[in-house]
């Protein structure tokens, strides 16, 4: 503090130029001062993801263009794209992150579609159904579908029982399982999202069109669905993303038919001394994850910047 | 949001919705009645019940031993990653020095990052560092995963809060850290809690990285019911399905209640 005078009685403000100028200063320093305290404060968390996470993929990275000889190359990269053992892993992880995806998707909107519709109260009420699957851990609900999609599980029998099946269906161990899996395990993510900004669109949009005289499917299809769209973007975006770097689900209801990327890297690192071909898939993994949510972000942006 | 079509008309729709929901939620809850069940298949529904596969699970020590190591862990990570959250979050949202966005979206970025990839990261590291298959390393580890999630609950807390009563309380002679201490946090109480509850709940359903960095006597509950599903499907897991299930949901429930109670007095 800079008071020029502080005689008992009263605090002359600061008049001269000079006088002025020393505040400013001072305070100057003192804003710079609180905000490198204000920086220490995230230091400590900087670090921990710093050491655990930004440097071990930096070393990825570096690692993934050494080739066999130990020499500068792109020999990984060439491996994994041309070999078809590499090739199917990838065309079989983007068919499970389709096909999750569409799936949820089309459960996924109607779903928050009548939870936005409907009172809160009642929304709040049936969210929980959203809510206790997203808190129960992912091992718990694999092990479920484990269960119910087994030859003898309940889903076979029921189908079954109402005479909609002769044999058993094949639902687990394939591609089916993980797909109904995944599913399963990403719904909550895509309806959060979604609900929370159906809810953020005015009804009043929806009340116009009526009142012009377009119909409920009209109004739908050309004011709510467009409005929709941001949140639905994101939210997709996100279960795609999510869903090619998975790596339980397709282990345990896979049964060792279905090859993600992920699964791959772990073998690569467990079983083999050298990370070469493991380091670059790890870095194509990480590429097509950000190359995806920043596509999403661009798209949302320019969503959101239209309406 | 009202609708203009009558409740008669989409009838199909509200079917198709309490379908899904239905879809959402059996397949979680079914591990509860499978755990009573005194079969030793895993048919469904079970043909008698019996305590068997807690008795399994309580007599075994490769069980017990896990699941204490889970919830030591968790204690752990939630006292870390609060703290450190917490902290981050409070710099970042009051400091106005450039790198501010960059540090957030670091702090941010485990979240969107696939969890195999920090797993052998990790892996990595500790490998160097001694930290394989310790308490500490888990800790750390799942600090890591967690941070994101306090930050987020704690910054969105910062932003409902006005911060000139900090200054008010500076002003009156407080030191920032008695301020801070003193009237911002006891008013941010539930974003703690929450950031807490997350924390110990990201932690303690982990499973990726825990499969990859912990071992031996240090290895988590989600490591050892993974290497055991992968050999056979035992139907203790039943068993320790129904204690993770309650472990994990019945606090965020219990919050969300507490919340919307507020909400509405």
């Amino acid at each position: 503090m800079a008071l020029t005078d502080t005689s008992l009685g009263h605090i002359r403000p600061p008049v001269t130029d000079a006088e002025l100028a020393y505040n400013a200063r001072a305070l100057e320093k003192d804003r710079r001062r609180e905000n490198i305290q204000l920086l220490r404060l995230a230091l400590p968390a900087l670090a921990i993801v710093i050491i655990l996470m930004v440097a071990p993929i930096g070393w990825l990275f570096s690692l993934s263009f050494v080739g066999e000889g130990g020499g500068l190359s792109l020999e990984n990269y060439s491996r994994i794209l041309t070999e078809g053992a590499y090739v199917s892993i990838f065309v079989t992880t983007f068919k499970v992150a389709v096909l999750v995806t569409v799936f949820c998707v089309l459960l996924g909107y109607p779903v928050s579609y009548v939870l936005a519709m409907l009172p809160d109260r009642w929304a709040q009420l049936l969210l929980l159904a959203v809510l206790v699957p997203f808190w129960t851990s992912l091992l718990v609900r694999t092990y479920a579908w484990l269960v119910l999609l087994q030859r003898r599980g309940i889903v076979n029998e029921t189908l079954d029982a109402l005479g909609l099946i002769e044999r058993p269906l094949a639902l687990v161990n394939n591609m089916a399982g993980v797909v109904i899996g995944m599913v399963h395990i990403m719904l909550p993510f895509l309806i959060m999202p979604l609900y929370a900004s159906m809810k953020s669109i005015d009804g009043n949009f929806m009340r116009a069109a009526a009142n012009l005289g377009s119909s409920p499917g009209h109004a739908f299809r050309h004011v709510f669905l467009p409005l929709s769209m941001p949140g639905l973007i994101a939210g997709t975006m996100m279960v795609f993303v999510m869903c090619l770097g998975f790596y339980i689900t397709p282990s345990l209801l896979g049964g060792g038919k279905v090859q993600m990327i992920a699964q791959r890297i772990e073998q690569s690192v467990s079983l083999f001394p050298t990370w070469g071909p493991a380091s670059a898939l790890a870095v194509v993994l990480l590429v097509l994850t950000a190359g995806f949510l920043a596509l999403s972000w661009l798209i949302v942006r320019r969503l959101t910047a239209n309406q | 949001m009202e609708s203009h079509v009558p409740h008669k008309q989409r009838l199909w729709l509200y079917v198709l919705t309490a379908l899904i929901l239905i879809f959402l939620v059996l397949p979680t809850l079914i591990v509860i009645p499978m755990s009573f069940s005194s079969a030793n298949s895993l048919a469904f529904p079970p043909p008698g019940w019996s305590m068997r596969w807690y008795e399994s699970f309580f007599g075994q020590e490769k069980w017990l031993l896990s699941t204490w190591v889970s919830l030591r862990v968790a204690f752990g990570t939630m006292i870390l990653a609060t703290t450190l959250g917490t902290a981050a979050a409070y710099g970042l949202h009051v400091g106005s020095f450039a790198l501010r966005g960059t540090i957030s979206s670091v702090l941010i970025a485990p979240l969107a990052i696939p969890s195999i990839l920090l797993a052998i990261g990790m892996f990595f590291v500790y490998a160097s560092a001694g930290l394989l298959n310790s308490m500490l390393g888990l800790v750390i580890a799942h600090t890591l995963v967690a941070i994101p999630f306090v930050l987020i609950t704690m910054t969105a807390g910062f932003k409902t809060y006005d911060l000139s009563q900090e200054m008010v309380a500076r002003s009156l002679g407080a030191s920032r850290l008695k301020a801070f201490f003193t009237i911002t946090l006891p008013q941010l109480k539930f974003s703690v809690i929450s950031a807490a509850l997350l924390a110990f709940i990201v932690s303690f359903d982990e499973v990726v990285i825990s499969v990859f960095i912990s071992a031996g006597p240090n290895s988590t509950l989600t490591k050892v019911m993974f290497s055991t599903l992968r050999d056979d499907v035992d139907p203790t897991i039943a068993a320790v399905s129904t204690l993770m299930l309650i472990i994990a949901t019945v606090p965020p429930l219990v919050l969300q209640l507490l919340a919307n109670r507020k909400r509405e007095p």
